[in-house]
């Protein structure tokens, strides 16, 4: 079974004008996008600046509605729950931030912030089991037990990224939306990060959406790779299968984009004309066909290509896909 | 290398120094550090013992009149074999006084004098001074025109006036923080509503909103009952303007990572707002709420001032003003002016507590 599973999932974001908040148009950060992760899976997500990636990872752990669509988790519909059934379910999926510095509460100590997690769901039976839960935590993503004690303003980018881990894995989670985990760190920080998150996905049998706009990262800790363009899944296919053989031209764009350090390398850069348009008003047709170097009239300006198989497992929006 | 430090040298002077340092502990170390905010905070700690212990320490009651004595000018403290002042006594034919020369009244401490009540419950008649002798008072602020000793009445006083802003701020900010904290956390179209809520009451002009609203109470209230209403309006108008710089604050706290992180945890929102929005506007209200309870000293003394505050005999410094209003009196007994003088000293004591605060939590510098 899916662990979960996301159907035609809409996000869109109203643009209010005026003394009487009008709406005047929606901004559609994420329009129509469906796709399944397994349990023990990690599904990588790329894209730009501005694609939805965020958004999306967002709307699946419900820090923001979803406009339409359903989110099935453990078959389960989680889109339309709210309040305390929604609440106690929260368990189950939970989310790393982007911002080591932001994400934890500069005013708690790093055992209250994990506590808090236990405290919620009542994880914890005595303030002693407690206490022995966080000690067990922070040894898990590999920080020193007495750390508890301390604030977060005393550790470093990629030891905060550690408490945050440790927060989320608090209330046992089955998936874990990682939102740009590694952005913000030095490389080879990122590097101890990555591994720590793979080491306990073999542990836990947990499941990831990795959200990144780093390819190589991407390509390093997933399974299978989707790429978003203006808040449609553009490709969805293996992650070798992505970096070797990209089907989406937008793809194709993406990957010669990725610095290389063979200096004999004869791959072309491909350099897209123009900049990504608003998701306010999109182009009609294929998001894409304005900077598309294969565009053709009038297909691609009339007729919004489906995801479609390509080849099996290679999921590719685009017409001229083979 | 990341995970477990390894204690090395340079660590270790880095754990003495910061051990373990809580925002509040950084907090406070960098407030210790500024002078002219621990001369106010000092100032303010002495006067809040002195309105405390201010029927030990005052030598009478504030109701106790002297009709030997409406007027009666300030004594120097002078020293002639221990602490004393000069004795006066009523100059025939007019209503002032003239000194006896080569008499002095000897101070006495520890006498006993006026009943009081200390805390407001423990009844005592110890005083920490007074002249002992019912004939030669000791007036070291001089009289009123009821010949009561201003002395006495300023320490009086100072236990409405400085507890009305204390008790006022705790009013206006816990209110002004549940109102603002709910309406940016929520937003939407309860957000609209609390703030609309709040122009409205801020569009009015103060003065007339407290005078209308002191008119739908009536007049003859006990002043304890004036006490706690002058609070209450001063309270219900103020918090509108904290509750929109919270509201403000909270609106950009809500999108920090660490509270989409707790709403992501199952958190409830009451919680989330208590546990993480809250928490981080304490920097602004801290400052805020010291720099306004000279508003609040102030404000009682404008409704006494008009007569619709604090009723004599009780003393307060508004009320006490009050009497300094007659152009006569002023030219004539500018002691009675001593209550301003108090309150320019406690003002300037919070300003530059505030200040100090604004300087401690701002982190940047």
């Amino acid at each position: 079974m899916n662990l979960l599973e996301v159907k035609n999932l809409k996000v869109h974001f109203p643009v209010k004008h005026g003394l009487f908040s009008r709406v005047k148009a929606h901004v559609k950060a994420v329009d129509d996008v469906s796709f399944t992760i397994q349990p023990g899976e990690t599904l990588g997500l790329v894209g730009e600046s501005g694609c939805g990636k965020t958004t999306l990872g967002r709307a699946i752990v419900k820090l923001v509605e979803p406009t339409a669509g359903s989110i099935y988790f453990e078959g389960e519909d989680i889109a339309q729950l709210s309040g305390a059934e929604l609440r106690a379910r929260r368990r189950k999926f939970q989310m790393i931030f982007q911002d080591p510095y932001g994400s934890l509460n500069p005013r708690m100590t790093v055992g209250q912030i994990i506590g808090e997690a236990i405290d919620i769901h009542q994880l914890a039976e005595s303030s002693s089991a407690r206490q022995k839960r966080i000690m067990e935590l922070l040894k898990a993503v590999g920080l020193d037990p007495i750390h508890a004690q301390r604030y977060p303003h005393e550790f470093s980018g990629g030891q905060r990224q550690r408490i945050g881990i440790a927060r989320a894995l608090a209330v046992e989670p089955k998936l874990i939306v990682c939102d740009e985990p590694v952005s913000a760190l030095d490389v080879s920080v990122q590097a101890q990060i990555i591994n720590l998150l793979q080491d306990l996905q073999q542990q836990r049998g947990l499941a990831y959406l990795f959200i990144a706009h780093d390819l190589a990262v991407v390509e390093h800790i997933s399974r299978r790779v989707m790429v978003m363009y203006l808040g449609k899944v553009v490709e969805l296919a293996e992650a070798k299968a992505i970096i070797r053989t990209p089907k989406h031209p937008y793809t194709q764009a993406l990957i010669s984009a990725v610095p290389e350090v063979d200096p004999d390398s004869k791959r072309k850069r491909i350099v897209l004309p123009g900049d990504v348009p608003s998701p306010i008003n999109p182009p009609s047709g294929c998001p894409f066909h304005p900077r598309c170097p294969i565009a053709q009239a009038p297909i691609c300006q009339v007729d919004v290509p489906s995801l479609r198989e390509v080849t099996p497992g290679h999921w590719a929006a685009c017409h001229f896909a083979k | 290398m990341e995970t477990s430090p390894q204690p090395s040298a340079t660590e270790a002077i880095a754990k003495a120094d910061l051990a373990i340092a809580s925002p509040w502990q950084v907090f406070w170390r960098r407030l210790r550090r500024h002078r002219t905010a621990m001369f106010g905070a000092v100032i303010l700690v002495i006067l809040y013992l002195t309105a405390l212990f201010a029927g030990f320490i005052a030598p009478y009651g504030y109701e106790r009149q002297d009709r030997e004595r409406f007027f009666h000018r300030p004594m120097a403290l002078r020293f002639q074999g221990g602490l004393a002042v000069q004795q006066y006594e009523p100059a025939p034919g007019s209503s002032k006084y003239q000194a006896v020369k080569g008499e002095v009244q000897r101070i006495h401490f520890f006498v006993r004098g006026d009943k009081y009540n200390l805390f407001g419950f423990i009844p005592s008649t110890l005083h920490l001074f007074g002249s002992g002798d019912p004939k030669h008072p000791i007036n070291l602020l001089g009289t009123d025109q009821y010949g009561r000793d201003i002395f006495s009445r300023l320490l009086y006083g100072s236990q409405i006036s400085l507890s009305i802003g204390l008790i006022g701020i705790v009013l206006r900010f816990g209110l002004g923080m549940v109102m603002g904290g709910i309406s940016g956390y929520f937003g939407g179209k309860i957000d609209s509503f609390i703030m609309r809520f709040c122009e409205l009451i801020m569009s009015i002009p103060a003065l007339y909103l407290i005078m209308s609203l002191r008119a739908t109470f009536p007049a003859n209230l006990s002043s304890t009952q004036v006490y706690l209403l002058i609070i209450a309006i001063l309270s219900f108008i103020g918090w509108a303007s904290s509750a929109r710089v919270i509201r403000g604050m909270a609106l950009s706290l809500r999108e920090r990572q660490f509270v989409l992180a707790a709403r992501t945890l199952g958190q409830r929102d009451r919680h989330v707002i208590l546990k993480h929005i809250l928490p981080g506007t304490f920097s602004y209200v801290i400052v805020a709420a010291t720099l306004s309870v000279p508003y609040y000293i102030l404000g009682e003394v404008v409704l006494s001032f008009l007569g619709v505050g604090i009723q004599e005999p009780d003393a307060s410094w508004g009320i006490m003003l009050n009497a300094a209003q007659n152009p006569e009196y002023l030219t004539n007994y500018p002691w009675l002016l001593a209550p301003g003088v108090a309150i320019f000293i406690t003002v300037l004591a919070f300003n530059f507590l505030g200040d100090g605060l604004r300087d401690a939590v701002d982190t940047k510098s």
